[in-house]
Protein backbone atom coordinates (compact mmCIF):
# COMPACT_ATOMS: atom_id res chain seq x y z
CA UNK A 1 0.00 0.00 0.00
CA UNK A 2 1.87 3.48 -0.71
CA UNK A 3 2.45 5.16 2.13
CA UNK A 4 2.06 9.29 1.99
CA UNK A 5 3.47 11.64 4.24
CA UNK A 6 1.32 14.78 5.42
CA UNK A 7 3.56 17.27 6.96
CA UNK A 8 1.62 20.05 8.94
CA UNK A 9 2.25 23.66 9.11
CA UNK A 10 4.27 23.17 12.54
CA UNK A 11 6.42 20.16 11.07
CA UNK A 12 4.59 17.59 12.22
CA UNK A 13 4.52 14.65 10.50
CA UNK A 14 2.13 12.06 9.51
CA UNK A 15 2.15 8.92 7.41
CA UNK A 16 -0.63 6.84 6.04
CA UNK A 17 -1.33 4.03 4.40
CA UNK A 18 -3.49 5.01 1.68
CA UNK A 19 -5.40 2.36 -0.29
CA UNK A 20 -4.89 1.74 -3.97
CA UNK A 21 -7.47 4.04 -5.29
CA UNK A 22 -7.88 6.18 -2.47
CA UNK A 23 -7.15 9.56 -2.62
CA UNK A 24 -5.18 11.48 -0.69
CA UNK A 25 -7.58 14.16 0.39
CA UNK A 26 -10.26 10.96 1.21
CA UNK A 27 -7.27 9.38 3.52
CA UNK A 28 -6.53 12.07 5.23
CA UNK A 29 -10.62 12.95 6.12
CA UNK A 30 -10.79 9.28 7.33
CA UNK A 31 -7.94 9.17 9.39
CA UNK A 32 -8.99 12.23 11.19
CA UNK A 33 -6.18 14.48 9.59
CA UNK A 34 -6.68 18.16 10.71
CA UNK A 35 -5.59 20.33 7.99
CA UNK A 36 -7.67 18.58 4.59
CA UNK A 37 -11.40 20.17 4.72
CA UNK A 38 -12.78 18.59 1.54
CA UNK A 39 -15.68 20.21 1.60
CA UNK A 40 -17.34 19.07 -1.62
CA UNK A 41 -16.26 16.19 -1.06
CA UNK A 42 -13.79 15.21 -4.35
CA UNK A 43 -16.00 17.29 -7.03
CA UNK A 44 -13.72 19.46 -7.63
CA UNK A 45 -15.90 22.59 -6.88
CA UNK A 46 -13.42 23.88 -3.71
CA UNK A 47 -9.82 24.11 -3.25
CA UNK A 48 -10.49 23.40 0.37
CA UNK A 49 -7.70 19.81 0.13
CA UNK A 50 -5.06 21.93 -0.89
CA UNK A 51 -1.76 20.52 -0.31
CA UNK A 52 2.25 21.47 -1.46
CA UNK A 53 3.80 18.08 -3.27
CA UNK A 54 7.16 17.85 -2.64
CA UNK A 55 8.82 19.58 -5.56
CA UNK A 56 10.97 16.82 -6.71
CA UNK A 57 7.90 14.27 -6.61
CA UNK A 58 5.77 16.37 -8.99
CA UNK A 59 6.34 14.86 -12.13
CA UNK A 60 5.12 11.38 -10.44
CA UNK A 61 1.26 13.14 -9.86
CA UNK A 62 -1.25 12.79 -12.00
CA UNK A 63 -1.71 15.90 -14.64
CA UNK A 64 -4.07 18.67 -13.80
CA UNK A 65 -7.50 18.71 -15.27
CA UNK A 66 -8.85 21.37 -16.01
CA UNK A 67 -11.11 21.76 -13.49
CA UNK A 68 -8.31 21.16 -11.05
CA UNK A 69 -6.14 24.33 -12.30
CA UNK A 70 -9.49 25.98 -12.01
CA UNK A 71 -9.95 25.52 -8.24
CA UNK A 72 -6.87 25.86 -7.43
CA UNK A 73 -7.38 29.83 -7.83
CA UNK A 74 -9.39 29.89 -4.87
CA UNK A 75 -7.08 28.50 -2.53
CA UNK A 76 -7.20 30.16 1.00
CA UNK A 77 -3.27 30.32 1.37
CA UNK A 78 -1.10 30.72 -1.47
CA UNK A 79 -1.11 29.10 -4.57
CA UNK A 80 2.47 27.32 -5.65
CA UNK A 81 3.76 25.78 -8.61
CA UNK A 82 3.35 22.86 -6.42
CA UNK A 83 -0.17 23.37 -5.08
CA UNK A 84 -3.00 20.29 -5.76
CA UNK A 85 -6.07 19.33 -5.10
CA UNK A 86 -5.18 16.04 -2.97
CA UNK A 87 -8.71 14.74 -4.10
CA UNK A 88 -6.70 14.39 -7.25
CA UNK A 89 -4.23 12.45 -6.11
CA UNK A 90 -5.28 8.94 -6.14
CA UNK A 91 -3.06 6.30 -4.80
CA UNK A 92 -0.91 4.29 -7.35
CA UNK A 93 1.98 2.26 -6.60
CA UNK A 94 4.02 5.23 -8.28
CA UNK A 95 2.94 7.60 -5.62
CA UNK A 96 4.28 5.39 -3.09
CA UNK A 97 6.49 7.79 -0.42
CA UNK A 98 4.51 10.87 -1.38
CA UNK A 99 5.26 13.63 0.94
CA UNK A 100 2.57 16.28 0.77
CA UNK A 101 3.13 20.03 3.03
CA UNK A 102 -0.79 21.04 4.33
CA UNK A 103 -1.36 25.20 4.04
CA UNK A 104 -1.64 27.28 6.96
CA UNK A 105 -5.23 27.77 5.79
CA UNK A 106 -8.05 25.70 3.93
CA UNK A 107 -11.09 28.69 4.46
CA UNK B 1 -22.43 32.84 29.98
CA UNK B 2 -20.53 29.41 31.50
CA UNK B 3 -20.46 26.73 29.58
CA UNK B 4 -23.29 27.29 27.18
CA UNK B 5 -25.39 24.95 25.03
CA UNK B 6 -25.52 24.50 21.36
CA UNK B 7 -28.32 22.54 19.86
CA UNK B 8 -28.18 21.75 16.63
CA UNK B 9 -31.21 20.25 14.59
CA UNK B 10 -30.34 18.30 12.25
CA UNK B 11 -27.12 16.95 11.52
CA UNK B 12 -27.13 17.25 7.83
CA UNK B 13 -24.28 19.44 6.38
CA UNK B 14 -25.29 22.26 7.68
CA UNK B 15 -25.77 20.73 11.18
CA UNK B 16 -22.18 19.31 10.93
CA UNK B 17 -20.64 22.30 9.69
CA UNK B 18 -21.90 24.64 12.59
CA UNK B 19 -20.80 21.96 15.36
CA UNK B 20 -17.24 21.67 13.00
CA UNK B 21 -16.56 25.18 12.75
CA UNK B 22 -17.95 25.87 16.18
CA UNK B 23 -15.04 24.30 17.77
CA UNK B 24 -12.57 25.86 15.60
CA UNK B 25 -13.82 29.21 17.02
CA UNK B 26 -13.26 28.18 20.09
CA UNK B 27 -16.23 27.81 21.64
CA UNK B 28 -16.07 26.25 25.15
CA UNK B 29 -19.17 25.49 25.81
CA UNK B 30 -21.40 21.94 25.02
CA UNK B 31 -22.21 20.91 21.42
CA UNK B 32 -25.19 18.91 20.69
CA UNK B 33 -25.80 17.55 17.08
CA UNK B 34 -28.90 15.84 16.52
CA UNK B 35 -29.51 13.97 13.81
CA UNK B 36 -32.56 11.72 12.80
CA UNK B 37 -31.21 9.11 10.51
CA UNK B 38 -29.58 6.41 11.98
CA UNK B 39 -26.00 6.88 10.66
CA UNK B 40 -23.24 9.14 10.61
CA UNK B 41 -22.92 12.97 9.19
CA UNK B 42 -22.80 12.12 5.48
CA UNK B 43 -23.19 13.57 2.33
CA UNK B 44 -26.00 13.73 0.36
CA UNK B 45 -24.56 14.98 -3.85
CA UNK B 46 -23.27 11.31 -3.87
CA UNK B 47 -26.55 9.83 -3.22
CA UNK B 48 -27.90 10.52 -7.63
CA UNK B 49 -24.62 10.31 -8.96
CA UNK B 50 -21.13 8.38 -8.18
CA UNK B 51 -23.22 6.25 -5.13
CA UNK B 52 -25.84 4.89 -7.28
CA UNK B 53 -23.15 3.84 -9.87
CA UNK B 54 -21.49 2.14 -7.07
CA UNK B 55 -18.32 4.40 -7.83
CA UNK B 56 -18.20 5.26 -4.30
CA UNK B 57 -19.06 3.43 -1.47
CA UNK B 58 -20.82 4.22 1.91
CA UNK B 59 -16.98 4.87 3.53
CA UNK B 60 -17.15 7.86 1.06
CA UNK B 61 -19.71 8.92 2.65
CA UNK B 62 -18.99 10.10 5.82
CA UNK B 63 -18.14 13.79 6.93
CA UNK B 64 -15.78 12.45 9.25
CA UNK B 65 -15.19 9.48 11.16
CA UNK B 66 -17.20 8.58 14.21
CA UNK B 67 -13.99 9.37 16.76
CA UNK B 68 -14.11 12.96 15.45
CA UNK B 69 -16.94 13.78 17.09
CA UNK B 70 -15.50 12.59 20.56
CA UNK B 71 -11.82 13.83 19.75
CA UNK B 72 -14.06 17.25 18.84
CA UNK B 73 -16.17 17.06 22.31
CA UNK B 74 -19.70 17.53 19.78
CA UNK B 75 -22.38 15.30 21.43
CA UNK B 76 -24.02 13.33 18.30
CA UNK B 77 -27.33 12.26 18.84
CA UNK B 78 -28.53 10.40 15.76
CA UNK B 79 -31.82 8.66 14.89
CA UNK B 80 -33.63 10.45 17.30
CA UNK B 81 -35.51 13.12 16.45
CA UNK B 82 -36.79 16.53 18.26
CA UNK B 83 -41.08 17.08 19.24
CA UNK B 84 -41.03 20.11 20.55
CA UNK B 85 -38.96 23.29 20.96
CA UNK B 86 -40.20 25.69 24.29
CA UNK B 87 -38.56 29.18 23.56
CA UNK B 88 -39.43 30.47 26.50
CA UNK B 89 -37.56 27.98 28.49
CA UNK B 90 -35.36 27.17 26.35
CA UNK B 91 -35.58 23.39 26.62
CA UNK B 92 -36.08 20.92 23.61
CA UNK B 93 -37.82 17.09 23.46
CA UNK B 94 -36.74 14.67 21.20
CA UNK B 95 -38.72 11.08 20.64
CA UNK B 96 -37.06 9.11 22.83
CA UNK B 97 -38.31 10.84 25.79
CA UNK B 98 -34.84 12.98 26.33
CA UNK B 99 -35.00 16.56 27.14
CA UNK B 100 -31.92 19.35 26.73
CA UNK B 101 -31.16 22.68 28.05
CA UNK B 102 -30.15 25.07 25.42
CA UNK B 103 -28.72 28.61 25.27
CA UNK B 104 -28.41 28.41 21.65
CA UNK B 105 -29.99 26.88 19.18
CA UNK B 106 -29.51 26.02 15.63
CA UNK B 107 -32.45 25.47 13.00
CA UNK B 108 -30.36 22.69 10.37
CA UNK B 109 -33.26 20.82 9.69
CA UNK B 110 -33.00 20.25 5.97
CA UNK B 111 -35.76 19.43 3.66
CA UNK B 112 -37.91 16.12 2.91
CA UNK B 113 -39.11 15.22 -1.00
CA UNK B 114 -42.27 16.54 -1.98
CA UNK B 115 -44.76 13.87 -2.52
CA UNK B 116 -46.95 14.03 -5.77
CA UNK B 117 -50.20 13.77 -5.04
CA UNK B 118 -51.92 11.06 -7.20
CA UNK B 119 -53.41 7.61 -7.01
CA UNK B 120 -50.97 5.32 -7.10
CA UNK B 121 -47.97 6.82 -5.28
CA UNK B 122 -47.73 4.49 -2.64
CA UNK B 123 -47.01 1.13 -5.20
CA UNK B 124 -44.06 -0.66 -4.87
CA UNK B 125 -41.68 0.57 -7.38
CA UNK B 126 -42.37 4.45 -6.63
CA UNK B 127 -39.39 6.15 -4.81
CA UNK B 128 -38.19 9.13 -3.56
CA UNK B 129 -34.80 10.27 -2.81
CA UNK B 130 -33.40 12.33 -0.21
CA UNK B 131 -31.29 9.80 2.11
CA UNK B 132 -28.93 7.43 2.09
CA UNK B 133 -31.50 4.93 3.03
CA UNK B 134 -33.47 6.16 -0.04
CA UNK B 135 -30.25 5.72 -1.94
CA UNK B 136 -29.55 2.13 -1.00
CA UNK B 137 -33.02 1.06 -2.41
CA UNK B 138 -33.18 2.86 -5.34
CA UNK B 139 -29.23 1.20 -6.25
CA UNK B 140 -30.90 -2.21 -5.42
CA UNK B 141 -33.95 -1.20 -7.46
CA UNK B 142 -31.75 0.58 -10.27
CA UNK B 143 -30.42 -3.22 -10.84
CA UNK B 144 -33.27 -4.92 -12.07
CA UNK B 145 -35.10 -1.68 -13.91
CA UNK B 146 -36.20 -2.38 -17.33
CA UNK B 147 -38.42 0.74 -17.39
CA UNK B 148 -37.81 4.06 -15.46
CA UNK B 149 -39.87 7.23 -15.38
CA UNK B 150 -38.45 10.18 -13.45
CA UNK B 151 -40.68 12.45 -12.78
CA UNK B 152 -39.58 16.06 -12.22
CA UNK B 153 -36.29 17.01 -14.55
CA UNK B 154 -34.66 18.87 -11.71
CA UNK B 155 -30.93 18.27 -10.67
CA UNK B 156 -31.76 15.17 -9.05
CA UNK B 157 -34.28 13.90 -11.25
CA UNK B 158 -31.77 14.27 -14.11
CA UNK B 159 -28.33 12.97 -12.51
CA UNK B 160 -30.27 9.76 -12.00
CA UNK B 161 -31.67 9.51 -15.22
CA UNK B 162 -28.56 9.89 -16.91
CA UNK B 163 -27.24 6.86 -14.45
CA UNK B 164 -30.19 4.81 -15.28
CA UNK B 165 -29.29 5.48 -19.18
CA UNK B 166 -26.21 4.57 -19.08
CA UNK B 167 -27.21 1.47 -16.93
CA UNK B 168 -28.75 0.10 -19.69
CA UNK B 169 -32.43 0.80 -18.41
CA UNK B 170 -34.91 2.66 -21.00
CA UNK B 171 -35.66 6.06 -19.41
CA UNK B 172 -38.64 8.86 -19.80
CA UNK B 173 -38.33 11.58 -18.20
CA UNK B 174 -41.79 13.31 -17.73
CA UNK B 175 -41.62 17.31 -16.54
CA UNK B 176 -44.76 19.42 -15.98
CA UNK B 177 -42.95 22.63 -16.83
CA UNK B 178 -41.69 23.26 -20.28
CA UNK B 179 -37.99 23.08 -19.41
CA UNK B 180 -35.98 21.14 -17.50
CA UNK B 181 -33.89 22.85 -14.29
CA UNK B 182 -36.29 25.53 -15.30
CA UNK B 183 -36.35 27.16 -11.72
CA UNK B 184 -32.52 27.44 -11.38
CA UNK B 185 -31.33 27.92 -15.13
CA UNK B 186 -31.45 29.93 -18.46
CA UNK B 187 -33.32 28.75 -21.61
CA UNK B 188 -30.01 27.78 -23.16
CA UNK B 189 -28.81 25.64 -20.64
CA UNK B 190 -32.36 24.01 -20.34
CA UNK B 191 -32.38 23.46 -23.91
CA UNK B 192 -28.57 22.18 -24.25
CA UNK B 193 -29.20 19.27 -20.90
CA UNK B 194 -32.86 18.33 -22.70
CA UNK B 195 -31.34 17.95 -25.97
CA UNK B 196 -28.21 15.94 -24.18
CA UNK B 197 -30.87 13.27 -22.37
CA UNK B 198 -32.15 12.72 -25.58
CA UNK B 199 -29.10 11.82 -27.42
CA UNK B 200 -27.99 9.41 -24.65
CA UNK B 201 -31.64 7.63 -25.18
CA UNK B 202 -34.13 8.71 -23.05
CA UNK B 203 -37.50 10.43 -23.87
CA UNK B 204 -38.04 13.41 -22.18
CA UNK B 205 -41.80 14.55 -22.13
CA UNK B 206 -42.10 17.96 -21.42
CA UNK B 207 -45.55 20.44 -19.66
CA UNK B 208 -46.42 16.60 -18.82
CA UNK B 209 -47.84 16.12 -15.42
CA UNK B 210 -48.83 12.62 -13.96
CA UNK B 211 -52.65 11.76 -13.11
CA UNK B 212 -52.01 8.75 -11.67
CA UNK B 213 -49.67 5.50 -11.18
CA UNK B 214 -50.66 2.24 -11.89
CA UNK B 215 -49.93 -0.86 -10.36
CA UNK B 216 -50.45 -4.66 -10.53
CA UNK B 217 -50.44 -6.66 -7.33
CA UNK B 218 -48.94 -3.83 -5.85
CA UNK B 219 -46.29 -3.37 -7.40
CA UNK B 220 -45.80 -0.30 -9.97
CA UNK B 221 -46.40 -0.92 -13.63
CA UNK B 222 -47.19 2.35 -15.76
CA UNK B 223 -47.85 6.31 -15.34
CA UNK B 224 -50.78 7.59 -16.59
CA UNK B 225 -49.55 11.15 -18.16
CA UNK B 226 -51.92 14.07 -18.81
CA UNK B 227 -52.05 13.86 -22.19
CA UNK B 228 -53.68 10.33 -21.65
CA UNK B 229 -50.47 8.21 -22.34
CA UNK B 230 -49.46 5.18 -20.59
CA UNK B 231 -46.00 4.89 -20.08
CA UNK B 232 -44.42 1.43 -18.96
CA UNK B 233 -42.93 1.72 -15.77
CA UNK B 234 -40.97 -1.23 -13.16
CA UNK B 235 -39.29 1.26 -11.31
CA UNK B 236 -40.49 5.43 -10.50
CA UNK B 237 -38.58 8.30 -8.74
CA UNK B 238 -40.81 11.49 -7.43
CA UNK B 239 -37.85 14.27 -7.72
CA UNK B 240 -40.61 17.27 -7.95
CA UNK B 241 -38.59 19.42 -5.15
CA UNK B 242 -38.44 19.42 -1.47
CA UNK B 243 -40.64 21.08 1.46
CA UNK B 244 -38.64 22.81 3.85
CA UNK B 245 -38.50 21.46 7.61
CA UNK B 246 -40.06 24.49 9.39
CA UNK B 247 -43.10 22.91 11.18
CA UNK B 248 -40.65 22.70 14.68
CA UNK B 249 -39.92 26.35 14.42
CA UNK B 250 -43.48 26.72 13.29
CA UNK B 251 -44.91 25.35 16.11
CA UNK B 252 -42.51 27.56 18.74
CA UNK B 253 -43.73 30.85 17.06
CA UNK B 254 -41.36 31.70 15.01
CA UNK B 255 -41.84 32.96 11.36
CA UNK B 256 -42.07 30.48 8.19
CA UNK B 257 -42.23 31.33 5.09
CA UNK B 258 -41.41 28.65 2.35
CA UNK B 259 -38.88 28.06 5.28
CA UNK B 260 -37.47 30.03 8.45
CA UNK B 261 -37.34 33.26 8.01
CA UNK B 262 -33.95 34.70 9.14
CA UNK B 263 -32.51 37.93 8.93
CA UNK B 264 -29.33 39.07 6.92
CA UNK B 265 -27.21 37.19 9.57
CA UNK B 266 -29.57 33.97 10.04
CA UNK B 267 -30.59 34.86 13.03
CA UNK B 268 -34.68 34.70 13.72
CA UNK B 269 -34.44 37.93 15.44
CA UNK B 270 -33.02 36.95 18.93
CA UNK B 271 -28.99 36.49 18.57
CA UNK B 272 -29.61 32.53 20.59
CA UNK B 273 -31.71 31.50 17.72
CA UNK B 274 -30.87 31.21 13.82
CA UNK B 275 -32.02 29.09 10.54
CA UNK B 276 -29.53 27.48 8.40
CA UNK B 277 -29.25 25.81 4.78
CA UNK B 278 -32.46 23.85 2.68
CA UNK B 279 -34.51 25.08 5.61
CA UNK B 280 -33.44 28.81 5.84
CA UNK B 281 -35.45 31.48 4.14
CA UNK B 282 -32.80 34.17 4.19
CA UNK B 283 -32.23 37.83 1.98
CA UNK B 284 -29.13 38.22 -0.09
CA UNK B 285 -27.62 40.09 -2.22
CA UNK B 286 -27.50 38.13 -5.04
CA UNK B 287 -31.44 38.43 -5.62
CA UNK B 288 -34.31 40.44 -4.86
CA UNK B 289 -36.05 39.42 -1.83
CA UNK B 290 -35.64 36.17 0.15
CA UNK B 291 -34.28 33.07 -0.84
CA UNK B 292 -33.94 29.36 -0.07
CA UNK B 293 -31.62 27.92 -1.39
CA UNK B 294 -30.61 23.95 -1.28
CA UNK B 295 -26.60 23.20 -1.94
CA UNK B 296 -23.69 22.24 -0.35
CA UNK B 297 -21.99 25.69 -0.34
CA UNK B 298 -24.96 27.31 1.28
CA UNK B 299 -25.09 24.62 3.70
CA UNK B 300 -21.18 24.78 4.61
CA UNK B 301 -21.18 28.74 4.31
CA UNK B 302 -23.93 29.73 6.30
CA UNK B 303 -22.55 27.02 8.77
CA UNK B 304 -19.59 29.03 9.42
CA UNK B 305 -21.26 32.18 9.60
CA UNK B 306 -23.58 31.18 12.51
CA UNK B 307 -20.47 29.40 14.36
CA UNK B 308 -18.64 32.74 13.68
CA UNK B 309 -21.53 34.61 15.23
CA UNK B 310 -21.68 32.33 18.68
CA UNK B 311 -18.33 32.59 18.68
CA UNK B 312 -19.09 36.72 19.08
CA UNK B 313 -18.10 37.67 15.78
CA UNK B 314 -21.40 38.49 13.75
CA UNK B 315 -20.86 39.36 10.07
CA UNK B 316 -23.83 39.29 7.72
CA UNK B 317 -24.39 36.47 5.54
CA UNK B 318 -23.05 37.23 2.24
CA UNK B 319 -21.43 34.45 0.75
CA UNK B 320 -21.63 33.78 -3.67
CA UNK B 321 -23.81 30.90 -4.56
CA UNK B 322 -22.65 28.17 -6.03
CA UNK B 323 -24.73 24.99 -7.36
CA UNK B 324 -23.18 21.95 -9.12
CA UNK B 325 -24.31 18.76 -11.25
CA UNK B 326 -22.84 15.83 -12.96
CA UNK B 327 -25.12 14.20 -16.05
CA UNK B 328 -23.71 11.91 -17.79
CA UNK B 329 -20.23 13.41 -19.20
CA UNK B 330 -21.47 16.68 -18.50
CA UNK B 331 -20.60 19.25 -15.11
CA UNK B 332 -22.91 21.85 -15.05
CA UNK B 333 -21.75 24.29 -12.67
CA UNK B 334 -23.76 27.60 -11.42
CA UNK B 335 -22.56 30.98 -9.90
CA UNK B 336 -24.91 33.15 -9.08
CA UNK B 337 -28.48 32.81 -8.86
CA UNK B 338 -29.50 33.43 -12.58
CA UNK B 339 -33.33 33.48 -11.64
CA UNK B 340 -35.16 36.39 -13.38
CA UNK B 341 -32.61 37.12 -15.94
CA UNK B 342 -33.34 39.66 -18.85
CA UNK B 343 -30.23 38.86 -21.45
CA UNK B 344 -28.79 35.62 -21.26
CA UNK B 345 -25.43 35.44 -23.21
CA UNK B 346 -23.81 32.44 -24.55
CA UNK B 347 -20.23 32.21 -24.39
CA UNK B 348 -18.89 29.40 -26.32
CA UNK B 349 -20.68 26.93 -28.53
CA UNK B 350 -22.81 24.56 -26.99
CA UNK B 351 -22.08 21.69 -29.85
CA UNK B 352 -19.02 22.40 -28.75
CA UNK B 353 -20.30 20.76 -25.74
CA UNK B 354 -18.27 23.41 -23.58
CA UNK B 355 -19.88 26.72 -23.23
CA UNK B 356 -20.97 29.07 -20.17
CA UNK B 357 -24.04 31.37 -19.91
CA UNK B 358 -23.52 34.65 -18.27
CA UNK B 359 -26.69 35.94 -17.26
CA UNK B 360 -27.54 39.68 -16.61
CA UNK B 361 -30.43 41.71 -15.19
CA UNK B 362 -30.18 45.65 -15.28
CA UNK B 363 -27.45 45.73 -17.49
CA UNK B 364 -25.38 43.71 -14.57
CA UNK B 365 -24.30 40.33 -14.08
CA UNK B 366 -26.24 38.53 -12.08
CA UNK B 367 -24.99 34.71 -12.20
CA UNK B 368 -23.40 32.20 -15.02
CA UNK B 369 -24.15 28.53 -15.91
CA UNK B 370 -20.86 27.17 -17.27
CA UNK B 371 -20.83 23.33 -18.74
CA UNK B 372 -17.90 21.67 -18.97
CA UNK B 373 -15.41 25.32 -18.64
CA UNK B 374 -14.57 25.35 -14.97
CA UNK B 375 -12.15 28.53 -15.97
CA UNK B 376 -15.76 30.48 -16.67
CA UNK B 377 -16.78 29.70 -13.09
CA UNK B 378 -13.36 30.26 -11.60
CA UNK B 379 -13.80 33.63 -13.05
CA UNK B 380 -17.17 33.97 -12.31
CA UNK B 381 -17.45 33.27 -8.95
CA UNK B 382 -14.64 35.90 -8.66
CA UNK B 383 -16.87 38.49 -10.11
CA UNK B 384 -19.89 38.36 -8.34
CA UNK B 385 -18.10 38.30 -4.97
CA UNK B 386 -17.52 42.08 -6.10
CA UNK B 387 -19.01 44.68 -8.53
CA UNK B 388 -18.72 42.37 -11.77
CA UNK B 389 -18.59 45.61 -14.05
CA UNK B 390 -18.75 42.82 -17.17
CA UNK B 391 -20.73 44.24 -19.93
CA UNK B 392 -23.07 41.82 -22.13
CA UNK B 393 -20.85 42.29 -24.94
CA UNK B 394 -17.59 41.64 -23.34
CA UNK B 395 -18.84 38.31 -21.91
CA UNK B 396 -19.94 37.03 -25.66
CA UNK B 397 -17.11 37.90 -27.10
CA UNK B 398 -14.36 35.12 -26.36
CA UNK B 399 -11.71 37.11 -27.65
CA UNK B 400 -12.41 39.44 -24.53
CA UNK B 401 -9.79 38.04 -21.73
CA UNK B 402 -12.16 37.10 -18.13
CA UNK B 403 -9.15 36.25 -16.44
CA UNK B 404 -7.70 39.67 -17.35
CA UNK B 405 -10.62 41.49 -16.56
CA UNK B 406 -11.49 39.79 -13.35
CA UNK B 407 -7.16 40.84 -12.51
CA UNK B 408 -7.49 44.45 -13.35
CA UNK B 409 -11.01 44.40 -10.53
CA UNK B 410 -8.95 42.65 -8.29
CA UNK B 411 -5.82 45.74 -8.52
CA UNK B 412 -8.44 48.78 -8.37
Amino acid sequence: MPKVTYVHPNGARDVLDVPLGTSVMRAAIINGIDGIVAECGGEMMCATCHVYVEADQLDRTPAQSDDEKAMLEFTASERKPNSRLSCQLVATPELDGLVVYLPETQV
Amino acid sequence: MPNPVAAILGAGQAGFQVAASLRQEGFDGRIVLIGDEAVLPYQRPPLSKAYLTGQTEVDDLWLRPAEFYAKQQIDLIYGDTVTSVDRPERRLRLTSGLALSWDYLVFASGARCRPLPVPGAELDGVMMLRTLADADILRQRLDGAREVVVVGAGFIGLEFASVAVARGANVHIVEVTHRPMGRVVSEPTSRFFTEAHIRWGAKVSLGTGITRIIGHHDRVSGVETTDGRLLPADLVLICIGVIPNSELAHEAGLAVDNGIVVDGYLSVGELAIFAIGDCASFPTPFASGRVRLESVQNALDQGRCVAAALAGRPEAYEKVPWFWSDQGDLKLQIAGITTGHAEAITRGDPDSRQFSVFCFKGGRLIGVESVNRPADHAVARRLLAGDPRLSPEQAGDESYDLRAHTRSLASR
